[in-house]
């Protein structure tokens, strides 16, 4: 609510607190996440990087509210989060848009669970022309291309002045031109709107390109084996030297340095 | 649709060749002539050949023969038409052309089977007699009983409609609530399990006996026999939506009751549709058997009635009324899901 107010919103503060987390499977635990230890200033966009099935998704979800952890704590803005809301909005890799509802409902999502629809209404179309979709307010989306939908995503997420925008692998399934893109819109997007910005990617590229910080996880369970703060103007170029080294980096510390 | 799709496929079909304008083929002028002669046709066997000795004498076969002369003669009007039109053919009489031109070969052969029927039935009286009547008994039955038929019809609709909405809605409703609810699906699984499979007739005897009235046992019958697909298809609809929908709306600041009717529902709709369609078969069913076992009107009635007094006529005439009625609501339930899942892609257009 208090988002809402305040259009030129700050970023949230995430503090991770020794959060441990595991998941049962076949009766026995699943340990995914292990002390993990992770604060988050206003504004910064981090990335998380780790082998796939690490739990990088879980530690979203722990942060989104949607699930509480095994242990530890995590807080936002200072205060132990105890479920989902609002002002931490998720985006998927899958858009998972509602088929049945059209862009602009879609869209229209929080504001009409909150109520808000009536007053706020006039969001929804800033935030489809922020992701460049005006004109497809009527189509429904199996009508859109894959990166129209992740757009529509997307804006279905901003229209809610998130304080906190949670990304789980957003590009991961577009083709590498809307990729390259969409990076730089994101980018832009985070900039002008000063969110703070959590990013799970499996491209060290788009980390590189994209993030203030990265953090890099061991396999599961994951441990943080890295912080690498990414100390480069934007808009970034995607052949700086300096991230190339950055990137050598991070693939040693996943083990792939064979493959450079 | 329909118009559209033939008035694009006819040109194909007299080898591709563009008629003037854009829209009518050719040979439409053959078309409806040959539909035409054959209706005159029709009329002219019903009304000049006499009927057989060795049968009784039919009645109303002067009205049925200048039926079908009415039906000849708007065949001759819509021949004339596509003349007139020729060298302009567009708008709505073009439409209404085109789709009554699509409808040549039905038309075709009804008359074709008017014709022997009518020529198997009065005419050489080949069938056994009191099974089989000609089309005019039919007409007999629509002209001299009609306003007995239609208080059926209007019973059956009223019968049908009621179970079926009350077997609806509440299907639905216990569906979400056992897709929903970990407590309602422990409650109310078994049961389902138990009696869904159970024929709803099985409950006729018990029904008649536990209800005030038949016709409030058969709305109960009816209800059951549409309630337990709409139930069962719905839990599953709801069972089976993507968990990320609702991960999505959490996030949003959905409640409880967001997720329920905003989430859950419309997911789980094209399910839900399906068990609509199996209910409304089962419905027919339950129907058609209560108003002959309790009731004493409806469709189901009459035509139980006409069997015991071997009046085919009427029954046969009872039979078509209630297939125009199922038919017609199998075609609303289709206009209501096109209305309402126009979401999906690839619907079956009925
Ligand atoms: N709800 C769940 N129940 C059981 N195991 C789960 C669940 N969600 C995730 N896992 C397991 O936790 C591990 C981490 O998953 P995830 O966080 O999705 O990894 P990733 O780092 O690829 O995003 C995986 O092995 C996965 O199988
Ligand atoms: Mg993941």
């Amino acid at each position: 609510m208090v988002a809402l107010e305040n259009t030129d919103t700050a970023g949230m503060t995430i503090d991770v607190q020794a959060v441990s987390h595991s998941f049962e499977l076949h009766g026995a635990p699943l340990p995914v996440l292990d002390g993990v230890e992770l604060r988050v200033e206003p504004g910064e966009l981090v990335a998380l990087l780790g082998p796939s099935g690490c739990g990088k998704s879980t530690l979203l979800r722990l942060v989104a509210g949607l699930e509480p952890p095994s242990r530890g704590s995590i807080l936002a803005d200072g205060r132990p989060i105890d479920g989902p809301d609002p002002s931490r909005v998720v985006v998927f890799q899958d858009p998972t848009l509602y088929p049945w509802r059209t862009v602009r409902d879609n869209v229209a999502l929080g504001l009409e669970a909150r109520g808000l629809l009536r007053s706020q209404g006039h969001r929804i179309d800033k935030a489809l022309a922020l992701v460049g979709l005006t004109g497809f307010e009527k189509a429904y989306p199996h009508q859109l291309s894959g990166g129209m939908a992740q757009r529509a995503a997307l804006a279905r997420a901003l229209v809610n002045d998130p304080r906190l925008l949670i990304l789980d692998e957003p590009l991961g399934k577009l083709d590498s031109l809307t990729r390259l893109a969409m990076q730089s819109e994101l980018v832009e997007l985070w900039r002008s709107k000063g969110f703070t910005g959590l990013l799970v990617t499996h491209d060290i590229e788009e980390a590189l390109f994209m993030a203030t910080r990265v953090i890099v996880f061991s396999g599961r369970p994951a441990r943080i084996k890295a912080d690498l703060p990414i100390d480069r103007p934007y808009p970034r170029h995607r052949g700086d030297p300096v991230l190339t080294d950055l990137r050598h980096r991070i693939l040693e510390l996943l083990g792939l340095a064979e493959t450079w | 649709m329909s118009v559209n799709d033939t008035a694009a496929a006819l040109p194909a079909a007299n080898g591709g060749a563009l008629p003037i304008g854009g829209g009518l083929p050719s040979n439409l002028l053959l078309r409806f002539s040959a539909a035409a002669l054959l209706w005159f046709a029709a009329s002219g066997v019903t009304a000049l050949w006499p009927d057989a000795a060795d049968a009784q004498e039919w009645e109303r076969t002067g009205e049925f023969a200048s039926l079908l002369v009415v039906a000849a003669g708007l065949l001759v009007l819509a021949t004339l038409l596509t003349t007139g039109i020729r060298p302009a053919p567009r708008g709505r009489l073009e439409a209404a052309i085109a789709s009554l031109s699509a409808s040549v070969p039905w038309l075709i052969a009804l008359a074709l089977g008017v014709t022997g029927w009518e020529i198997l039935t009065a005419k050489l009286n080949l069938l056994p007699r009191p099974f089989f009547v000609p089309p005019q008994a039919l007409l007999e039955v629509y002209l001299d009983d009609w306003p007995r038929l239609l208080d059926c019809f209007a019973a059956s609709l009223r019968l049908l409609v009621t179970g079926y909405a009350v077997g609806s809605v509440l299907g639905v409703v216990t569906g979400v609530a056992i897709g929903w609810s970990r407590a309602v699906g422990y409650w109310v699984h078994p049961i389902l399990r138990l009696i869904g499979p159970l024929p709803a007739t099985a409950w006729l005897p018990i029904a008649f006996f536990a209800f005030p009235t038949s016709w409030s046992a058969s709305v109960f019958l009816i209800a059951l026999a549409s309630g337990v697909p709409v139930t069962v298809l719905t839990w599953s609809g709801v069972a089976g939506v993507n968990s990320a929908y609702y991960d999505i709306a959490r996030t949003l600041g959905a409640s409880q009751r967001f997720l329920v009717l905003k989430v859950a529902v419309p997911a789980a709709m094209p399910h839900v549709f399906v068990g609509l369609f199996m209910g409304l078969g089962a419905s027919f069913a339950v129907l058609v058997v209560a108003e002959m076992l309790g009731v004493k009107s409806g469709v189901g009635w009459y035509l139980q009635w006409a069997q015991g007094w071997a009046a085919y006529g009427n029954m046969y005439a009872a039979l078509l009324v209630m297939a125009l009625l199922c038919s017609g609501l199998v075609t609303l339930l289709f206009r209501v899901r096109d209305r309402l899942l126009a979401w999906q892609k690839g619907m079956l257009k009925w």
